[in-house]
């Protein structure tokens, strides 16, 4: 397998993710935040510092804009951020239709493609190999769609994230290295009731 | 033919009945979401839930997308269900691990196959299948049988999930909504 030296995920895998996803998303706690297993819960788990507006998958892989949707449909009065990888993405992809369907105003989808997976051993993913997953969001029907491939395009990625009117999907390429170092508590029943007391002030 | 046509039109009343009374309870209990897979056994269900304007009525692609559904509401302090065919559990298993792990409250309403009076031999796997799913992944089975158990049991089985903290699966059972046949 190469390391990480030699890996790449192609010309337009540039961005470094540790830098790359703050600049989009900005202050995480501006959202209420679900991330999907691996890659996004470190980014966004050391963003939040494992806070109360946070609920990260170490499991139930796919399942992040689904819970994000249940989320921003029954909080509508704050902005749900949905941190998702390709390989997480790409195990439930029918969820973006969904979710396009719905289109709940308040529901941001940010997804850190790095065309593989990295948890396993940086095996490629579908997405190194062809498959555009922006293309895919619009094939769902989900209006405001991006993709940022280098550092001209993040500020518009993260007015976007901001400013969608509706459902958007923000699709950030970066290159297949790791994010932050970061240990988070991965009891999910743990952090299921720190995020009601901090979201609902009861569990 | 006559006398079969009152008989069809008879048990379509029936099930009218008990997919109202459905309805209702779970309005009465709250449920402000709730996400299906197309069904002939909720019909009913999903048709007043797009009628409601106080509800989201969610079509999914498929099943599993529900359960996460729900524990996303229940992190923003909503209440979910999850309609579906028996056979749609087979796709939520992973999912469910989440439901068990992180302690979830988590209710579903499972319209069944392959069971009492199949004629479809596809459907009978996954319908012999589904209490020992239920059982393996800590889920607890509520049958229904007859339609003025409806009531009652989604009144049990609220209590369970949104009281006492459970993931709680009713069945409705072929006994009270019929084989197909084929």
């Amino acid at each position: 397998m190469a390391d990480a030296s030699e890996r790449s995920a192609g010309p337009r895998y540039t961005l470094d993710r540790i830098t790359a996803v703050p600049a989009v998303v900005g202050n995480a706690d501006d959202f209420l935040v679900v991330a999907g297993l691996a890659g996004t819960a470190k980014d966004l788990g050391a963003m939040t510092k494992d806070g109360s507006n946070f609920y990260g998958l170490a499991g139930a892989m796919g399942a992040a804009v689904s819970m994000g949707l249940g989320l921003a449909l029954a909080q509508p009065n704050k902005q749900v951020l949905v941190a998702t990888g390709d390989g997480e993405l790409l195990m439930n992809i029918g969820a973006l239709a969904t979710a396009a369907v719905l289109n709940p105003p308040n529901l941001r989808i940010l997804c850190v493609d790095n065309g593989h997976y990295g948890e396993t051993g940086y095996q490629k993913s579908h997405t190194c190999l062809g498959v555009d997953l922006e293309q895919m969001a619009v094939g769902a029907g989900i209006k405001s769609t991006c993709s940022i491939e280098n550092e001209a395009g993040l500020a518009k990625g993260a007015r976007m994230l901001r400013e969608a009117n509706g459902t958007c999907f923000v699709l950030l390429r970066v290159k297949p290295t790791d994010g932050p170092k970061f240990k988070r508590n991965l009891d999910p029943d743990a952090a299921r009731v720190k995020f009601r007391l901090g979201t609902l002030g009861h569990v | 033919m006559a006398e079969l046509k009152t008989e069809d039109a008879h048990a379509r009343e029936i099930s009218a009945g008990w997919q109202n009374d459905l309805y209702e309870a779970l309005r009465r209990h709250g449920v402000t979401q709730f996400s299906y897979v197309p069904d002939a056994g909720h019909r009913i269900c999903i048709d007043r839930s797009i009628a409601d304007p106080d509800v989201h009525s969610i079509a999914l692609t498929t099943e599993e997308e529900g359960v996460a559904i729900a524990c996303g509401a229940h992190l923003g302090g909503a209440k979910s269900v999850l309609l579906m065919q028996s056979s749609g559990l087979g796709n939520c298993v992973n999912f469910m691990s989440m439901v068990q792990g992180a302690r979830f409250p988590f209710l579903t309403i499972l319209s069944m196959r392959g069971d009492f009076g199949e004629g479809n031999p596809w459907q009978m796997s996954m319908g012999q299948a589904t209490r020992p799913i239920l059982q393996t992944m800590g889920f607890i089975p509520l049958e229904v049988t007859k339609p003025e158990e409806i009531g009652p049991t989604v009144d049990a089985a609220a209590n369970m999930v949104w009281k006492s903290g459970q993931a709680v699966a009713i069945l409705l059972t072929q006994k009270l909504i019929g084989a197909k046949a084929f």
